[in-house]
């Protein structure tokens, strides 16, 4: 049982990172989603595992497992599900806005600094009319 | 038991919800709730500091359940004097993002901003570790709503990668919770350090691996050297109000730490040691100097900014890496006016953003001043309370191993930091006004300078808040120190601390204070 959960959580947990590290946007949410659930195995492991026994105390039970992770790991779906659903929505978003879900903030690949509003350093260059240091909204 | 401890959170969850609900398309209502629930703020944590500055440390037991079995939040000076910064700092914001008109570009910024006081009050005054996460949670949803404020395509992207950051670290705070809960058998934080100092030796090892995890995702919130990446991207493009605000964030990452890595995982746990310290010195090193070379190197003034919060944030955690009484009081001087400094720079940067519109031309003398200001301080240059904080710093690292590698690691990059901003100034406030700099949009046809934009004077009153707030800071910094010497000693202390959660006679083995 031991080995079993924490291959799961091992291999989760692997493949939550790897995907983390891609570059669509896609499949770093996807990543995320999980290396929570790999998380939240973790958690209900943390009070040590209890085979057919309640999480309260009964006297006509032999014993009881720890009752607190359980209510930990229910937080932690809670605020992850919550959390993924965010993550989904500004990804849309700024897939939609900007034509692109690389989830890297270059706008071409290669291109390492993103300064879009050049400097004119040389004197008597023509200035540069679409310049935009305001809203960009 | 003082209701009054729990205001900081009720207070702001209630008004984000009235004004979430009840007036959800009205801005002139919401600026007015905003606004007095920010004043209402301010007088709450200014009692709650006087309350906490006799050096009484109030436990408020949520729900009335005994600790170490409910949750507790517990008010000392450190909570005090960080309620009171995140309060002053939220007026001041408040007031900007009204006059300059950023709270009405995009949807619910005051309930947001709401809820993100209330995200960070809650996490400066919890004393259970897994309720911090929780607060942590709340601070962090409520900040990628305030990140991705007013929209934007290159905005949106930044703030994907804010929240993929920090989906990350929230995992590994689970995963260093749960094994922290597997090795103690508590999340009560005071319990936590009782347990801590009476481990099986057996058990050692894996505490450590739990505190190092959780080591880790306080860097990600503070922004230290291996995880720092998220910063400058999410701070140049975030909205100037929200970036402004944002500079406490940071803050709650290096307030965790302080607060973890003294009271549980203290240098006098035999296990511990000086591993966490000597970790944190070295990361701190490092952020330090990458933040200093973006400043040189940034082509913007918001990137710029970014960097000199990474710096700064470098600064802060060198002081909480000496993990001396006198280091962990300069630490604390240092938060404090580098978090008004952070704030001042981006406020200003707004503000010359503002003056200049799709144009090059100057800004006015007023937005240079207070860019001025603001430079000045993050630059930690005298007179401001920046030098102060550099100096006690630099004195509090003399006679330690690392001297020589500290003090010049931080006089270096204070020169780097002056010649930066010194570089985007002159480009900024002077370069416009050269009549060899062939710019049409900035002269008129007789070879005058246009003037700037109009300035909202609300925006320009507010904007000087945070450098008032750091004028105050400097005046007062004799007092001021004494203040935050005590609150180190306090939070070193930790026996009154642990007393005050769990009962007199809680810590069987008083450590010995250094």
């Amino acid at each position: 049982m031991e080995a079993l959960l924490a291959l799961v959580i091992g291999l989760q947990t692997a493949a939550g990172t790897y995907l983390m590290l891609r570059l669509r946007s896609f499949s770093v949410i996807i990543g995320t989603a999980l290396l929570t659930y790999a998380v939240n195995l973790f958690l209900f492991a943390s009070g040590r595992l209890a085979i057919n026994l309640p999480p309260i105390y009964s006297k006509y039970a032999e014993g009881y497992t720890d009752p607190l992770p359980q209510a930990l790991v229910l937080t932690a779906i809670v605020i992850s599900f919550g959390m993924t659903a965010v993550v989904v929505l500004i990804a849309l978003g700024g897939y939609l806005e900007a034509d692109s879900d690389r989830i890297d903030l270059a706008g071409n690949p290669g291109e390492i600094d993103t300064d879009e509003f050049p400097v004119p350093e040389t004197e008597g260059e023509a200035p540069n009319s679409d310049r935009a240091e305001g809203d960009p909204s | 038991m003082n209701h009054w401890i729990v205001a900081p959170v009720l207070l702001p969850a209630m008004l984000a919800a009235l004004m979430v609900m009840a007036m959800r398309h009205d801005l002139v209502l919401q600026r007015v709730f905003s606004v007095a629930g920010s004043v209402a703020l301010v007088a709450i944590a200014a009692g709650l500091y006087w309350l906490a500055s006799d050096g009484t440390i109030e436990v408020y037991k949520l729900g009335n359940w005994q600790p170490p079995f409910g949750i507790v939040l517990v008010l000392d000076r450190l909570s005090a004097t960080m309620l009171l910064l995140t309060s002053g700092l939220g007026l001041g914001v408040v007031l900007y993002a009204i006059g300059s008109g950023w709270d009405g570009r995009g949807w619910h910024f005051h309930p947001l901003f709401s809820f993100q006081l209330m995200g960070i009050n809650g996490a400066f005054l919890t004393g259970d570790a897994f309720n911090l996460f929780v607060f942590f949670e709340v601070l962090l949803i409520a900040s990628y709503g305030l990140m991705i404020h007013g929209g934007g395509g290159m905005r949106l992207r930044s703030g994907l990668q804010y929240v993929v950051m920090n989906l990350a670290g929230s995992t590994l705070f689970l995963f260093a919770m749960g094994t922290l809960y597997a090795v103690t058998g508590t999340l009560n934080m005071a319990d936590m350090a009782v347990k801590v100092r009476s481990l099986a030796p057996g058990d050692e090892a894996l505490m450590m691996v739990g505190a190092t995890l959780l080591l880790i995702v306080f860097a990600i919130k503070a922004a230290a050297f291996p995880v720092q990446f998220w910063l400058p991207g999410t701070y140049a493009n975030a909205p100037a109000p929200v970036a402004a605000l944002f500079a406490i964030l940071t803050k709650v990452g290096a307030y965790a730490i302080l607060r973890m890595y003294t009271l549980v995982f203290g240098a006098d746990v035999p296990a511990v040691g000086s591993y966490f310290s000597e970790l944190l010195m070295a990361s701190a090193l490092v952020s330090l100097v990458v933040g200093s070379i973006g400043v040189l190197g940034a082509k913007q003034l918001p990137r710029q900014a970014a960097f000199a919060v990474l710096a700064s944030m470098g600064t802060l955690l060198i002081a909480i890496g000496l993990n001396t009484s006198a280091g962990t009081g300069a630490a604390l001087f240092y938060l404090v006016h580098s978090t008004l400094a952070a704030a001042a720079l981006f406020l200003a940067i707004d503000l010359v953003r503002d003056a200049q519109g799709p144009t090059t031309r100057a800004p006015g003398g007023l937005v240079a001043t207070l860019f001025f200001i603001a430079a000045i301080a993050v630059a930690g240059m005298p007179p401001l309370s920046g030098f102060l904080g550099k100096l006690l710093i630099l004195d509090a690292s003399r006679n330690t191993p690392h001297m020589v590698l500290i003090w010049s690691v931080i006089l270096v990059t204070s020169l780097m930091l002056i010649v930066g901003f010194t570089l985007r100034g002159s480009r900024y406030f002077w370069k416009p006004l050269d009549p060899n700099w062939h710019d049409p949009g900035n002269f008129d046809e007789d070879g005058n300078p246009v003037p700037a934009l109009p300035l909202n004077p609300l925006a320009l009153a507010a904007a000087c808040i945070p450098p008032a707030l750091m004028v105050i800071f400097t005046l007062a910094a004799g007092p001021a120190m004494r203040e935050l010497e005590a609150t180190a000693q306090q939070l070193r202390a930790r026996t009154p601390y642990v007393e005050a959660v769990l009962g007199p006679g809680a810590f069987a083995t008083p450590p010995a204070e250094e």
